[in-house]
């Protein structure tokens, strides 16, 4: 029997994601040396380092992971369940209902508080998932085609309103675009919090899930609620996508991106899957965020266009493999 | 033959249905009315017998109608036909009504040789004009080869081309963030799509490409007619296949690329109207002149929509064409997944 990798790999994918925290508190318009990054942490240094760690980069950083994470596992369980390697919620359309349920929120006045942006996110990513599902799970590209339609019109409709009422919607100016930055200020407990029950969650529905693969009929032969588990997995999924969105705002082809490349070194196994994905994905956002920082002399790209750039060539690769996809 | 009539004159001769007729017919006549609205909406309404004197030269509002307002008219008339043509030749191509130029990022190519253009080079309008070409073509060309193994039919290609698209939108708003802040303020007003403040004197060429493209595209309708056939069958009927094929993409993404270089990339009526055109006179194939007529009968009554919808902001237009052709989109896909059950 070959031995089995899988621990080493994922022990240093952790190590990666460490390597990845610390480059993301040391690199910015201000870089700093990862010693003062240190002082600045345990609290002995003072001034501006100690400012821009503390109040900045931590936050951002810790935010970036819950995201990656969040994102990578949504990607992973949509991707499971539908048994379609083309599907991923922003694709999908399910964080674009996400933002245009704040959109909306926020014109009629609803979205004021964190936990009022929550619960938005979450029924606009509901709504989506479900008629998205409804429309287009005949066949794996037309669910991509709905998806790109139903984010285009709602986007189309969130910029209409934003244009209405500017005033109102300064505050959703770089959210609006997704990106981590500006959200620095905002409490991340309840965000942090959500998308850590969420993701426990997604790692008890592993086993089920597991099952599931198998098909219908021998996930119900081996004593699986073939039901229930699909049900906790898109309220799992609604979960993650939606308190992602609230928080650094549509990032599509993350959740694209991040299965595949787990899928390659985790082989069959629903559980080692998951596992790689929880770490892969913050690795994966956390460089996207460091090169937002860093690939204009000037202020920053919206992290959701790098993750664009970079993610879209997994499409096309996934739809070029022959016989992966059936049209 | 009843359906048909048949112009002659010396070795030319024209076939038309009745139908397609009476639907061109109708479309012009639309187009026209929403023509005069849009003359008479502004800040300030102006009544439609005013209007047409000053179309005339005559009366207190010359000014505002024909050299405001007029230019506005005509380019959402000239370049919403020229949408629907390219929409009806890529549709044709692929045999595939979701193979249109705005969804396999032919658009987003060409907005990328514009922005290219204007901040690089310096951005005169043949510059323009050429770079936002250059653009396209190498979009197509990309899509074109990514998608080879699978061949140039089915859904795969639109999905490769939706990749492509992505990706290709986030360069844009890359350049555009990296540029300077005056050049970046320009860019995004147009990076939607919009008609806002265009005049007479940046309307004279991009006119004048899309007249010459259009009576190319009308000698080439032919044999288009006949490849619609089948391969096979075009050939042994005297069609050049490969050389009709890429003078058809050739004037395609110029269409395409003459409207983004001025208008920014305004999607989704390349989509819709040769749909639109291919259900109203019930043709087989998709037909150019119809695509043409709803083109433009579409991207004027987004204008106007877009002009009135949120009163005192002019939304770019390309934000209406979104909403309404996505939702057009999802409408063509529910059709789809209905037939198939």
């Amino acid at each position: 029997m070959k031995t089995d990798y899988r621990p080493v790999v994922l022990a240093a994918s952790v190590v990666l994601l460490l390597a990845m925290a610390v480059a993301s508190l040391c690199v910015g318009a201000q870089a700093l040396a990862p010693a003062g990054v240190w002082r600045a942490l345990t609290g002995s240094g003072g001034g501006d380092a100690y400012l821009i760690v503390r109040e900045v980069r931590v936050p951002r950083t810790i935010l970036g992971i819950c995201v990656g994470a969040a994102l990578g596992t949504a990607g992973t369980l949509v991707q499971t369940l539908t048994r379609n390697p083309l599907a991923e919620p922003g694709i999908l359309g399910v964080t674009a209902g996400a933002g245009f349920a704040i959109n909306v929120g926020g014109v009629l006045g609803l979205a004021g508080g964190q936990p009022a942006q929550l619960a938005l996110a979450s029924l606009g990513a509901v709504l989506a998932a479900v008629l998205v599902y409804a429309l287009g799970s005949a066949a794996p590209l037309r669910l991509v085609l709905t998806g790109v339609a139903l984010s285009a019109v709602l986007s189309g409709i969130s910029l209409g309103l934003r244009l209405m009422l500017p005033d109102v919607f300064d505050r959703f100016r770089f959210w609006s675009v997704g990106s981590l930055a500006g959200q620095e200020q905002a409490p991340l407990a309840l965000p942090a919090g959500t998308i850590a029950v969420a993701l426990l969650c997604a790692a008890l529905v592993t086993r089920p899930l597991n099952a599931l693969m198998l098909g219908d009929e021998v996930a119900r032969a081996l004593g699986g609620h073939v039901l229930r588990t699909r049900v906790s997995v898109l309220v799992i999924v609604t979960l993650l996508a939606g308190a992602a969105t609230a928080a650094a705002g549509p990032i599509a082809f993350l959740g694209l991106m991040v299965p595949h490349l787990a899928r390659r070194v985790a082989g069959g196994s629903i559980p080692w899957l998951m596992a790689f994905t929880m770490v892969l994905g913050p690795v994966l956002l956390l460089a996207s965020d460091i090169g937002a920082r860093v690939l204009l002399p000037t202020g920053e790209v919206p992290v959701a266009v790098v993750t664009a750039f970079a993610g879209a060539p997994v499409l096309i690769w996934a739809v070029r493999r022959r016989g992966a996809v059936p049209a | 033959m009843s359906g048909f009539l048949v112009l002659r004159a010396g070795a030319y001769s024209l076939r038309a249905g009745r139908r397609t007729l009476v639907v061109s017919l109708a479309l012009l006549l639309a187009a026209l009315g929403l023509a005069v609205l849009g003359l008479c909406v502004g800040t300030s309404w102006t009544p439609p017998r005013e209007v047409l004197a000053a179309l005339a030269g005559y009366g207190d509002e010359v000014v505002v109608v024909r050299e405001w307002r007029l230019p506005r008219v005509a380019a959402a008339l000239v370049f919403g036909a020229a949408l629907g043509l390219a929409g009806a030749v890529f549709q044709n191509l692929t045999r595939n009504a979701l193979g249109s130029p705005d969804v396999v990022g032919l658009d987003a190519g060409s907005y990328t040789g514009a922005l290219f253009a204007i901040t690089v080079l310096g951005g005169t309008s043949a510059q323009l004009a050429l770079s936002s070409i250059a653009g396209g073509l190498a979009a197509a060309g990309a899509v074109y080869a990514l998608s080879l193994r699978s061949g140039l039919n089915g859904m795969r290609l639109v999905v490769i081309g939706i990749a492509v698209n992505a990706m290709l939108t986030a360069l844009n708003s890359w350049i555009v963030l990296r540029a300077e802040l005056e050049v970046a303020m320009a860019a995004t007003g147009w990076s939607a799509g919009s008609l806002n403040g265009v005049d007479w004197d940046e309307l004279v060429l991009p006119f004048a490409v899309v007249a010459a493209l259009a009576g190319a595209l009308a000698a080439l309708s032919p044999g288009l007619r006949q490849a619609a056939l089948g391969d096979e069958l075009a050939v042994t009927s005297g069609v050049r296949l490969n050389r009709l094929r890429l003078l058809l993409v050739l004037a395609g993404v110029g269409c395409t690329a003459t409207v983004t270089a001025v208008a920014g990339p305004i999607v989704f009526i390349a989509l819709a109207a040769p749909q639109i055109g291919r259900l109203l006179t019930g043709a087989a194939g998709v037909p150019l002149a119809p695509a043409a007529l709803s083109g433009a009968v579409l991207l004027l009554a987004a204008d106007l929509a877009a002009q009135l919808l949120l009163a005192p902001v002019a939304l770019p237009v390309g934000v209406v064409t979104t909403v309404i052709g996505g939702c057009y989109l999802i409408g063509l896909l529910v059709r789809r997944t209905r037939r198939n059950a």
